[in-house]
């Protein structure tokens, strides 16, 4: 069993308990505690089941590259799926339950998985695709569905809040063990502005459980010293809990600071994702023990052996008390020391090499431990906990030699530098055969603007492996960085450690190297998804020669760890099935984030009402104060209707839409786009942009125009007036003004910049009112001010003048087909006049109306509404607008692409009304369907609904559709079936798309 | 996240107050030109692996648009220059070429 020991943890403050919970049950642990040791201190190994077999899990590391314990943690407003225990640290309350089991961590009937793992090998889920369809809809789709996933997702909105920091400094250092102070010390020496961030909460790493000594002090004094130091450089900002999340393109890193994971509820935010500008990077990013493949290394007491020497030094913490050590290289033997200088039993070093020379091999043999060379295990006994191995050679096929108890296995298959940091951004790898692992290649380093190298590698993460090479090596690295970044020559020399000899490791992939089958199929490489040597073995067989096939067909690699731990072992064998060697195999992609981060941190404050700006008309806040029911239009939020009390928003709607073709409406209009085009070009320019003619509208005139796309397909479309010889205002929709300004700046700069044209968008210089209806224009004459009649300002011209005491800017054109001024004012008197025309509107039956309310006006009428006639592949034709498209034109945008043959085609859908035989309303999108089926046995479609309301006007269901050669079938009947599940068809006859005033009388008095 | 230099306000801008606008130095064929340069023209783009020039807008900055000269794989930028130019200018295409003498060129 795993324990706390009486004695022992130099990280934790057994003055300080801390009380906790798992699955319910009460535990104690210690300030400084990872949630890891801390469950380890309780005796609790298991921690949860693997995601396809359901098999018994244990903690595997004491790091980021742990693979197994993830747990759902916190409650409600702070509950997360898949958080580390390793990276976790413990606090007083923190609660935890274990993950994909059920009914029960201890009993899972998920695991019969295990027992059916020959029908469940590598690329399961695709060989699914090859059996009938309808196996998989009702064999394995309900199968594949009930056992995705890890963890539980949240049901409760996070609680806690999230913040992002910018920061810009020369040189960044990422890692803070002893390889990332010596990097920081010579670069702070330099006199570079200099960040340090180290992603635990203490300093120096691993060195201090390792031991040795720098300077001639023990490795802790010199960190404490180290840290002094740096503390007390102006130009050094050192940061714990902060993670190195990504390194991307011209110096930009992500910082992830987990504030208050470890204070929850304590006002801080709880993470602070730092958004940092650096000159250069120093990864000091260490390395990370990989397992070794042997028969049952999943079963929980089977650990990493560097895993074991953390909790045993680190925490005071014993994972069993018989530890048998399996190693291919020197590393192992300082666990199996630590091991028994904390009072444990090791029975046997099993050491894979064939002999075991080194010092630290005769250390363990001078300490009475029992030294194996040229040893393996066969497989490890237990279920749900080790209970002993089988030893066999190491060369052979794997009889057992010998059996021995234990509750522990400590293991080491060598050490992998941790590259992701310098490959996300560029960074190449060498492979180091002395080594057996990839390690950056110094002269093919990510490079920056000025196509130099940005990133420098420190320590472990260069591939230095000893104390001495490590401090050498990161010192020279924090060196380079300095004067890259533009720091001063540091001439005082670095730390230095005595160089110590070793004996060279051996690559062992599996063990033993001539396991058979049944062996293999019980080697785990990638613990989190399951994935076995035979899994590789069998998807090289199946012809998956990529390692980035062989991991989307295998899952190796993949998920919350990305094969921290045991990618390396996955390409060794890949590469060996395909007779091949390692580097022609190659890694998978190292993409950001190192570790995964939470979605609070990348969202930021950006939530609730500062998610997104929110932009306002003048009248804005009457309309709050009306109760309207507002809907998002762009970054605008417009009024949908202005409901009363007791009434529903629909009842609204059809008052609204009577009361303004009866009586008198007013509509908030400020949203329009409204773009001045001037200049001595601007005429020859306003034909470029519009499928119009426009040069040659008359100055206080008005014309309705359309844009399109160099595509050929309708982009926006409004009314210009001409305001001078030289000026054309012209309106956009409501969303597409920054658009289409940002569109005619396009071409005006990089096209047409000999052109003498300015654009400027005037859209909120404007506060806009549609007056609407019979008695729109005795409401202006009530007011007073300049002549609003038919024979001064007939339909489709505009003037400017008074309106009452307002300068107005009044246009006589109608999007209802009713009587309409659209009057501008200055924005700052939007309101005042809003209210004004409210007031002296009241015995004339003014109301105001929404945007719902327009769009059925606009239906009733067959005016075509952006973005629902129109979805980027409509073109003006379609819509019957070919009256709007200038024939005399050379060339307008679009116009050569509306020539091309599949724009020609008479078989396009093309606009008609349609009416429903029963007077109801056809559902929007709904689908037309003609003869025959299709190649996939559906039927043919003919066209599909663009628009449909309800029509108060005409008290019936009114609709506009593209329909295949529509416009010839006038009278005619199509089917649209529905889609709700009653199996029931409507039938609706094609009809003219103008429902209301045909000949356009109503709005020309 | 690139930075680039605004040619027109001097600014260096991070990629987020930046707008790509694809590849540079396009010909727009209009009306009267063929089936095949007016696709050309419309959907077919170099993808290159190496140096490249694009179109980018300061859109959070003074909002013009300029060309970049880079290179897609190792990121090196070679220089920014206005919009307004049918051929990247020559000390651009001899920095390109000095650090890449098998370059091809840019057409």
């Amino acid at each position: 069993m795993s324990t706390r020991l009486a004695q022992g943890g130099r990280l934790i403050d057994r003055s300080k308990p801390k009380n906790f919970t798992f699955n319910g049950k009460r535990m104690k642990g210690y300030e400084g505690d990872t949630l890891a040791a801390a469950l380890l201190g309780e005796n609790q190994m298991l921690v949860g089941r693997s995601f396809k077999y359901h098999r018994p899990r244990g903690i595997v590391a004491s790091g980021a590259e742990e693979p197994n314990a993830l747990v759902n943690m916190g409650q409600g407003g702070r509950f997360e799926p898949n958080q580390r225990v390793t990276t976790t640290e413990l606090f007083d309350g923190l609660t935890c339950t274990s993950q994909n089991h059920w009914p029960s961590l201890e009993f899972d009937v998920g695991v019969v998985n295990n027992y059916a793992a020959r029908f469940l090998p590598a690329g399961f889920y695709y060989k699914t695709f090859m059996a009938p369809a309808a196996a998989w809809k009702h064999v394995f789709e309900p199968i594949v569905r009930q056992s995705a996933g890890l963890g539980k997702v949240p049901t409760e909105a996070d609680v806690d809040r999230y913040e992002h920091f910018y920061y810009h400094t020369d040189v960044v250092v990422i890692g803070g063990g002893v390889a990332g102070l010596a990097a920081a010390l010579a670069a702070g020496r330099s006199g570079a502005k200099v960040l340090v961030m180290e992603q635990t909460h203490h300093w120096g790493g691993r060195a201090p459980v390792d031991g040795g000594e720098i300077d001639g002090q023990s490795v802790e004094d010199w960190i404490a010293a180290t840290l002094a130091e740096l503390e007390g450089m102006e130009n050094v900002t050192l940061r714990t809990r902060m993670m190195g999340s990504g390194v991307y393109d011209h110096g930009y890193v992500l910082g992830y600071e987990r504030v208050a994971d470890h204070t929850p509820g304590d006002g801080r935010p709880r993470h602070r994702l730092w958004r940092i500008r650096t000159k250069q990077i120093v990864t000091a990013t260490g390395a990370i023990e990989r397992p070794l493949s042997f028969a049952g290394n999943d079963i929980p007491g089977v650990m990493l052996a560097s895993a074991v020497r953390d909790y045993v030094v680190n925490w005071g913490v014993s994972i069993g008390d018989r530890t048998v050590v399996v190693t291919n290289n020197d590393d192992a033997y300082r666990t199996a020391l630590a091991l028994k200088e904390a009072g444990l039993e090791v029975p046997v070093i099993l050491d894979a090499r064939d002999e075991a020379t080194g010092p630290l091999a005769e250390a363990a043999r001078d300490a009475g431990i029992r030294v194996e060379p040229g040893r393996a295990i066969a497989k490890v006994n237990g279920g749900k906990r080790v209970t002993g191995v089988s030893i066999c050679l190491q060369a052979g096929e794997g009889a057992a030699l010998e059996e021995i108890p234990c509750d522990a296995v400590a293991m080491s298959g060598g050490w992998s530098p941790v590259v992701h940091l310098w490959s996300h951004c560029g960074g190449k790898l060498i492979w180091d055969e002395a080594q057996a692992h990839f390690r950056p290649d110094p002269d093919r380093a990510p490079t920056g603007h000025d196509g130099e190298a940005f990133v420098v590698t420190a320590g472990a993460a260069s591939g230095a492996m000893s104390l001495a090479d490590t401090l050498e090596n990161a010192y020279e690295a924090g060196k380079t960085a300095a004067k890259a970044a533009g720091g001063k020559a540091v001439r005082k020399a670095g730390p230095k450690a005595e160089a110590e000899e070793a004996q060279p490791m051996a690559p062992v992939w599996i063990m033993p190297q001539g396991a058979g089958p049944q062996k293999r199929m019980k080697m785990w490489l990638d613990y989190q998804n399951d994935v076995k040597v035979s899994d590789v073995q069998l998807a090289a067989r199946e012809g998956y020669e990529s390692v980035e096939h062989t991991k989307r067909y295998t899952t190796l690699g993949m998920a919350t760890d990305q094969g921290k731990l045991s990618n390396i072992n996955g390409l060794a064998v890949l590469s060996d099935a395909l007779g091949q060697p390692i580097p022609a195999t190659g890694t998978t992609t190292f993409r950001p984030p190192y570790t995964p981060i939470s979605f609070g941190a990348i969202a930021g404050e950006a939530r609730h009402e500062i998610f997104q700006p929110i932009r306002r008309t003048p009248m804005h806040q009457w309309h709050e104060e009306a109760g309207a029911y507002m809907e998002p239009v762009g970054h605008w939020r417009r009024p949908y209707c202005y409901a009363k009390p007791g009434e529903t928003n629909e009842q609204a709607v059809h008052r609204e839409v009577l009361n303004t073709r009866e009586r008198l409406g007013l509509l908030d209009a400020s949203t329009l786009g409204k773009l001045i085009v001037k200049g001595p070009d601007a005429g020859k320019f306003m034909d470029m942009m519009y499928t119009n003619m426009m040069s040659t509208l008359a100055v206080g005139k008005c014309r309705y125009g359309l844009m399109c796309t160099e595509n050929g397909f309708l982009s926006d479309d409004g009314v210009v007036a001409r305001i001078d010889e030289d000026t054309w205002l012209c309106h956009t929709t409501s969303g597409g003004a920054d658009r289409i300004h940002a569109w005619m700046e396009e071409w005006l700069q990089t096209e047409w910049w000999d052109w003498k044209v300015y654009v400027a968008n005037v859209t909120e210089q404007f506060a806009q009112v549609a007056v609407v209806g019979p008695n729109a224009r005795k409401l202006l004459e009530k007011l007073g001010g300049m002549n609003v009649s038919k024979e001064t300002l007939p339909f489709m011209q505009w003037a400017d003048g008074k309106i009452g005491d307002f300068d107005a800017r009044v246009y006589r054109i109608s999007f209802s087909g009713e009587l309409s001024y659209e009057i501008a004012v200055p924005a700052s008197q939007g309101r005042a006049f809003w209210d004004t025309l409210l007031e002296a509107g009241e015995e004339l039956g003014v109301m105001p109306y929404g945007t719902e309310c327009l769009h059925i006006m606009r239906a009733e009428k067959g005016f075509i509404m952006i973005g629902d006639e129109t979805d980027g592949t409509v073109i003006p034709q379609d819509l019957g607008l070919n009256w709007a498209i200038s024939k005399k034109k050379e060339d307008f945008l679009g116009k050569r692409a509306q020539l091309r043959s599949h724009m020609t085609d008479p078989a396009r859908w093309k606009l008609v009304g349609l009416e429903t035989l029963d007077g109801s309303v056809l559902p929007d999108g709904a689908y037309a369907v003609g003869e025959g089926d299709n190649v996939h046995g559906q039927r043919n479609m003919i066209g599909r609904v663009t628009s449909t309301y309800y029509s108060p006007t005409l008290k019936k269901g009114i609709a506009m559709g593209l329909i295949k050669h529509g416009p010839d079938r006038m009278g005619e009947v199509v089917d649209f079936p529905t889609v709700d599940g009653s199996n029931t068809v409507i039938k609706a006859r094609i009809c003219d798309p103008v429902f209301y005033d045909k000949d356009g009388e109503k709005q020309n008095v | 996240m690139l930075i680039l230099e605004c040619p027109y306000c001097g600014v260096m801008a991070d990629e987020t107050d930046l707008h790509g606008g694809g590849e540079a130095h396009l010909k727009r064929f209009g009306p009267g030109s063929s089936d095949d340069d007016f696709e050309t023209y419309l959907f077919h783009r170099k993808n290159p692996k190496g140096v490249h020039f694009e179109r980018w807008r300061h859109v959070s900055g003074c909002g013009k648009w300029f060309h970049a000269a880079r290179n897609t794989m190792t990121l090196e930028v070679y220089g920014t220059y206005s919009a307004q130019t049918t051929e990247p200018p020559k000390a651009i295409v001899n920095a390109v070429k000095k650090k890449h003498p098998e370059w091809e060129g840019w057409t």
